[in-house]
């Protein structure tokens, strides 16, 4: 479970990231809306504390993130936005290293790298070093490394940006299946049917502020329209009209 | 119990990201050329091929005849014969001598005035003129022998024309010059490999300069920095195993090149004009032990310039001027020779200079002198590392965009 209470980040006079507060929690996908620059990505980077909160608190399974950043990480899963491979190694190889880093015993390591490659339906590749892989398979061997050492905790950053349409309902099969493990799974996406299709819990953020927390069912309920995408721009929309 | 065991396993965090920062460079064909062949190669090759050639040309010099295009030969036919006895060959006349020396056809042109012949039988003092140019530095050893040729004759010949009138020669030269040389043949080498020392902190430069860059700008713009900073190991640690990478290749480095001299330091005939040289085992071990911290500190301070840079290429240019700045020591060193003092042994750089040069001169360095000299460069070495770690606390570090 992810608890994050009253965040605040400021770069300069630019506050990316002005109170927000929500709770993902385990067994449901938690989805983290919003346009582009409206502090999505500034707010997973809090959580898995690549960055310090200027206020607020981040707790992953009761672990105070300010407290205790490692044990924080070992709690999480993190596809953050950049997703680079080393390209000079196979994409077993890169699993590996991350597993290694978490300190995975090394028959674990490999019992967890192959369900992980065969899950994922990357057998073809895992030998192959990852230069010039395709975006999809880079993102595959991005989660399969994320995932190596079993997190109770997943934050995906836009995890289907850049894929196409095939590689994006595999990868939303997959968080499905996260989700029925029973892991607390949080993404960020700015794409509306995706979110609509896949989350339990949608938490609207605009201008650094969540302006919405819902089911997607509460959701549409709340602003009247049926169609999600209607409903956001409405959301947004209004509390642009509530800033001005 | 389990929680234990992975504790343990996690405290190899450094060791894991030192295989896998080995492993993943030893795979770049750059890294891989840079730290092994072209590094530490090419400074014993230039520098046998650059010996060879000053070697041979002042031994050619010196025993080679030399041609000498003379104006006005006919005017001192005893002169010229001096010169034939020094092993000069008086050449044909040439038009313009300043020119022909200027133009790089002769060293040297020898002019005799018409006049030569009249003035000599009067007792008269004469003129014989000799072009040349000294600022072209090869051609002064074929100055100096015709210059020394010409004195000599004169003075003979001054000395028989004393003796001629009943006067003893010594009443024209009442002082002499007696040169003592302290020179050793190890010290008369050590002016000629001055730059030693800067080829080996070169190499050790281009042994770790890729994988410096590689480390943290190279990850940063590959955008593999943050995922790799989202795992549960301090980033000191990630730090230390990068650091240990890049100073396992600077020493690899360090090594074929120390064994590149010692086999080079064979084929240079440094005996033929008085010189000593040792670059065998001996001077190997010392050189080793004095440029280990070094590695270090080197390997610390490439990383630091190239966590400052936002790309490979920034990266890139700030090390190559990094680079410039060990040149200083041994360029201070050539140009303007300083008596060692001990303090100057703790200063980085400066001491491990100066340490190769007694190794050269065959003095050896004292106990106090290593120590000093590893004390200081280790006590920078350990503060540029600190402040890399500190650099990478940064937030900023880990974000590409």
């Amino acid at each position: 479970m992810i608890e994050v209470r009253d965040l605040h980040k400021a770069f300069g006079a630019v506050k990316a990231v002005d109170g927000v507060s929500f709770t993902a929690r385990d067994g449901e996908i938690t989805g983290l809306l919003g346009p582009n620059g409206a502090g999505k990505t500034t707010t997973l980077r809090m959580l898995y504390t690549l960055m310090a909160p200027d206020r607020g608190q981040v707790l992953v399974d009761g672990i105070d993130a300010a407290a205790d950043p490692l044990a924080v990480r070992r709690q999480l899963g993190v596809l953050p936005d950049a997703r680079g491979l080393y390209k000079r190694l196979s994409a077993r190889e890169n699993i590996d290293y991350f597993g290694r880093l978490h300190g995975l015993p090394e028959e674990l390591l490999a019992s967890r790298r192959e369900a992980l490659v065969k899950a994922l339906e990357m057998g073809d590749i895992a030998d192959r070093r990852t230069e010039g892989f395709s975006q999809g398979q880079r993102v595959k061997t991005a989660i399969a490394r994320a995932l190596v050492h079993d997190p109770r905790n997943v934050i995906l950053d836009e995890p289907t940006n850049g894929l196409d349409v095939m590689a994006t309902r595999a990868l939303r099969q997959f968080m499905t299946r996260l989700k029925e493990e029973g892991r607390c799974v949080l993404f960020s996406s700015h794409i509306m049917q995706e979110v609509g299709a896949l989350c339990d819990r949608i938490v609207v953020i605009a201008h650094g502020r969540v302006v919405a927390d819902e089911t997607p069912d509460a959701l549409r309920a709340q602003t009247g329209e049926n169609n999600l995408e209607d409903a956001f721009v409405k959301i947004i929309g209004s509390e642009e009209g509530l800033a001005a | 119990m389990n929680d234990m065991s992975a504790k343990i396993r996690r405290s190899g965090a450094f060791l894991t990201v030192f295989l896998k920062e080995v492993k993943e460079n030893l795979r770049d064909r750059r890294t891989l050329m840079s730290a092994f062949l072209t590094g530490p190669l090419l400074g014993p090759l230039l520098f046998v091929m650059l010996i060879n050639v000053t070697l041979n040309r002042e031994l050619d010099k010196a025993e080679k005849p030399l041609p000498v295009p003379v104006l006005g030969a006919a005017y001192a036919p005893n002169l010229i014969d001096a010169l034939k006895a020094g092993g000069v060959v008086p050449g044909a006349a040439v038009a313009d001598p300043a020119q022909t020396v200027r133009k790089q056809d002769a060293d040297v042109v020898l002019r005799i005035a018409p006049d030569y012949g009249k003035a000599w039988r009067k007792g008269e003092p004469v003129q014989v003129e000799l072009f040349y140019d000294s600022s072209r530095r090869d051609a002064n050893t074929s100055v100096e022998r015709v210059s020394d040729l010409v004195e000599n004759y004169a003075r003979q010949q001054g000395a028989m024309r004393l003796v001629a009138r009943g006067l003893s020669p010594g009443t024209a030269w009442p002082l002499q010059v007696a040169r003592r040389d302290q020179a050793t043949p190890q010290s008369r080498a050590v002016l000629m490999f001055a730059m030693l020392p800067y080829f080996f902190v070169i190499t050790i430069f281009m042994g770790g300069m890729y994988l410096a860059i590689d480390l943290t700008a190279g990850e940063r713009e590959r955008q593999s920095l943050e995922p790799l900073f989202a795992n549960p190991v301090a980033r000191w640690k990630i730090l230390c195993g990068k650091l240990a990478a890049i100073c396992a290749f600077s020493t690899a480095s360090l090594l074929i090149t120390l064994l590149g001299f010692a086999v080079v330091g064979r084929f240079i005939p440094a005996e033929k004009i008085g010189m000593e040289l040792d670059l065998g085992l001996h001077f190997a071990t010392y050189v080793l032990l004095l440029m280990l911290p070094l590695v270090l500190l080197l390997s610390a301070l490439q990383s630091l310039v190239a966590a400052f840079a936002k790309s490979y290429r920034e990266a890139q240019t700030y090390i190559s001027l990094l680079m410039l700045v060990p040149i200083i020591p041994s360029a201070l060193l050539s140009f303007m020779p300083i008596k060692a003092q001990a303090w100057m042994y703790a200063i980085p750089l400066l001491g491990q200079n100066l340490g190769i040069m007694q190794l050269l001169r065959g003095d050896g360095v004292t106990v106090e002198q290593i120590g000093l000299c590893l004390a200081g460069s280790l006590a920078a070495a350990l503060v540029a590392v600190l402040v890399t770690a500190q650099l990478y606390r940064s937030e900023k570090l880990a974000i590409s965009a």
